[in-house]
């Protein structure tokens, strides 16, 4: 994960997302420099956790584009009319025939072969509308073709190259830590229905590597010891690390951290600052993290954006932010910034 | 997996540690060693007064159907965790498409063996139909649906009477054949059994491999967390639907067999009652258990058609006044309703549970250890 290519990891353009009336985020520029940890912070209700949502594929924009390492990744749905035309296309060679046998070899000769395209015509429509429900990678490639853009979903956001935590954690509790990290490998193991079935060679050896692998991750974040003990018999601080690694198992360009150290005692949030540098600097992922507690902000951050009632207000490196009077002010009320 | 059963025995220490590395070859020997077993044991005095070895065999066979639905069932509620309360209509469907290849109903007669297959890739078809609409289910939501599902198809299949010979069924269905080794009879349950014993290794052996793949973890991801799995990049919709398809294969590749095996269909076979046995067998024998529910299905089958029965003319025999009068294979679903309200009380892991939930039921003491 050098920096293959030049520009920021990620980059958002006007990105707004409302609720009915409510505007959450407003119109937000934001660029995540290549290789830095930086931060989103700001009050209650600033809009941080939706911008994060929409970063994570949770909530389709409103409009705005977002694009990670330099391919666009998320824009407000388009050309939605011209997706009906997929369904109908498949259909229509069997409709034709179903007609020509009908009409042109007309009586009962032709009656069979008319329902019997009929009938074809229908399973082409039925299969071309569950491609539209399953959407599968290189579907979601054709109709981008065709001008058409989706939603995407969380699990097209992973593919891209960008993984996230929970504020409240979410594991797969009652399975061991070893296979939650195996399930965080899913969209980089290639093993079939049918090679599952019959456990071929490539199989076999995939899910060696990736168990091999998920134990390097489990000693990269210190639970090396834990591989078969139940995600929820795990203490809190060790879920929180448990979640990390296995968004870490998905190979992201780029690690969505909602809140890590929330809930931690002051040495557990020492230990947590460290992974996330240790993340950086050894894996070479990219963080962005919401945070409340400015400590673990201050200490760790590049770069840091304050949103405020759905707007960016500042952005900058940490010392700059500490002393902006509009951050301090969105904190603190007027007079505070005032007084300061 | 599980460190904690391992203290219990060491005499059979190196045995387990063996099978444990050749699992398939584990299922062969022990569904083996119970197919050989089990015909045997009712040469033993309690047994042999109650019915005829022949008759015992054939209970079994019909056993082992049950088991294999209660194994396909076990894939949609125990591993995906979407509650399926219209399994039976993959069974129905899975038995017409082979009474309309191989009944003078319609006059067709394939071999039985391809539609075995054939049964399995109709069930998945129906599988992914009904799991489509019900996507964004989930819980009580999802059940209602699949409940109309199970009572759609079995009425329909009554009602078009002019394709399916309506709430007579068809009749006549061919009986599988291996020329020159082997004729299937209905005087003779001894191949039938063999075939079902056969199927229901394979069978189980393919759930356990799938359950250890990257599938398989796709549906405990989202059995657990259906926005975690997601935000690990599963996509929800291929896993469930894909739970739905190898639940309803199995159901159809066993309704070819049932329908062989019986060589009639009706639409009276496949009613609610069904679905609801083999639920009870998933929810006795431990969701998620494959060979737990398994056991738990061939259980409740024996328990309901020769304890019941057995009763039945033990107070007919003694004339008893009251009891005598009562007909107590009525009392099956009273069964039913008893078995899953004390487990769902008692011991909502199951009978034998999965590894994985009787950790879950146990009480915290691995924590401690574990912490530092």
């Amino acid at each position: 994960m050098s920096a293959a290519k030049g520009g920021p990891m990620l980059k958002a353009r006007g990105v707004t997302r409302k609720f009915g009336g409510l505007v959450a985020v407003n119109s937000v520029d934001f660029e995540i420099p290549r290789g830095s940890i930086s931060a989103i912070i700001g009050p209650n209700g600033a809009g941080k956790t939706t911008f994060f949502n929409v970063i994570a594929g949770i909530y389709a924009p409103t409009s705005g584009t977002i694009e990670l390492d330099g391919e666009p990744l998320i824009s407000p749905p388009t050309g939605s009319g011209r997706e009906p035309i997929l369904l109908v296309l498949p259909t229509i060679p069997f409709i034709g025939l179903a007609i020509y046998f009908m009409l042109a070899v007309g009586g009962n000769t032709g009656l069979v072969e008319g329902v019997a395209s009929v009938a074809i015509a229908l399973l082409g429509f039925v299969g071309a509308l569950l491609l539209n429900i399953v959407r599968p990678a290189w579907y979601n490639r054709l109709i981008k073709r065709i001008g058409v853009t989706r939603p995407a979903r969380p699990n097209d956001m992973v593919v891209a190259g960008l993984a996230r935590t929970f504020q409240n954690i979410r594991l797969y509790k009652s399975l061991t830590t070893l296979e939650n990290i195996l399930i965080g490998m899913h969209v980089h193991m290639h093993g079939t229905f049918f090679g599952a079935l019959f456990k071929t060679r490539q199989v076999r050896e995939e899910e060696a590597a990736a168990e091999q692998r998920a134990r390097e991750l489990l000693a990269f974040v210190d639970l090396a010891r834990m591989e078969n003990e139940l995600a929820k018999n795990l203490p809190y601080g060790k879920q929180r690390l448990l979640e990390i690694a296995r968004a870490i198992a998905s190979r992201p360009k780029l690690l969505l951290l909602d809140e890590p150290a929330a809930g931690m005692n002051p040495k557990e949030t020492e230990e947590m600052t460290a992974l996330i540098r240790r993340i950086r600097d050894e894996l070479g992922i990219t963080v962005l993290l919401i945070e409340h507690d400015m400590r673990v902000v201050m200490g760790i951050s590049d770069h840091i954006t304050v949103l405020d009632h759905g707007e960016k207000i500042a952005e900058g490196l940490p010392k700059e932010i500490r002393t902006n009077p509009k951050v301090i002010e969105a904190y603190l009320g007027r007079g505070a910034a005032a007084g300061h | 997996m599980s460190r904690i059963g391992t203290a219990t025995s060491t005499r059979f220490a190196p045995v387990r540690a063996y099978f444990r590395r050749h699992r398939s070859l584990g299922i062969v020997v022990g569904v083996l060693f119970i197919g050989v077993a089990l015909p045997l044991i009712t040469h033993i005095p309690p047994f042999d007064g109650i019915q005829s070895t022949n008759a015992w065999v054939n209970a079994f066979t019909t056993a082992a159907i049950y088991a294999m639905l209660a194994m396909g069932l076990n894939i949609v509620i125990g591993f995906a965790g979407l509650l399926d309360l219209g399994y039976a209509a993959f069974f129905a469907l899975g038995g017409y498409t082979y009474a309309f290849v191989a009944a003078p109903y319609t006059g067709v007669h394939l071999p039985f063996w391809p539609m075995l297959l054939a049964g399995g890739v109709v069930g998945a078809i129906f599988g992914i139909l009904l799991g489509a609409p019900t996507l964004r289910l989930r819980g009580d939501y999802l059940a209602i649906v699949t409940l109309g599902f199970g009572e759609i198809v079995p009425i329909t299949l009554m009602n078009s009477d002019k394709f399916t010979n309506g709430v007579n069924g068809i009749s006549g269905i061919d009986k599988p054949n291996i020329p020159g080794i082997v004729q299937f009879t209905l005087i003779n349950p001894w191949p039938m059994y063999a075939l079902v014993v056969a199927l229901l290794t394979i069978i189980m052996i393919m759930i356990f491999r799938l359950q250890d793949s990257r599938l398989g973890r796709t549906w405990d991801a989202i059995r657990e967390d259906e926005l975690a799995a997601e935000s690990s990049g599963v996509n929800i919709v291929i896993a469930k639907l894909q739970a739905f398809a190898v639940g309803a294969s199995i159901a159809g590749i066993v309704g070819v067999v049932n329908a062989a095996k019986l060589t009639i269909v009706t639409p009276d076979q496949f009613r609610f009652s069904v679905s609801i046995s083999v639920l009870a067998a998933v929810v006795l024998g431990g969701m998620g258990n494959t060979i737990g529910v398994a056991t738990g299905a061939f259980i409740i089958y024996l328990f309901q058609n020769i304890l019941l029965k057995q009763i039945n003319t033990l107070v007919e025999n003694f004339n008893i006044p009251v009891l005598s009068h009562i007909d107590f294979l009525q009392f099956q679903y009273v069964l039913y309703g008893i078995v899953l309200v004390l487990m769902m009380l008692k011991r909502p892991q199951g009978v034998f549970p999965a590894s994985r939930r009787k950790r879950e039921f146990e009480p915290l003491k691995i924590e401690k250890r574990g912490a530092k």
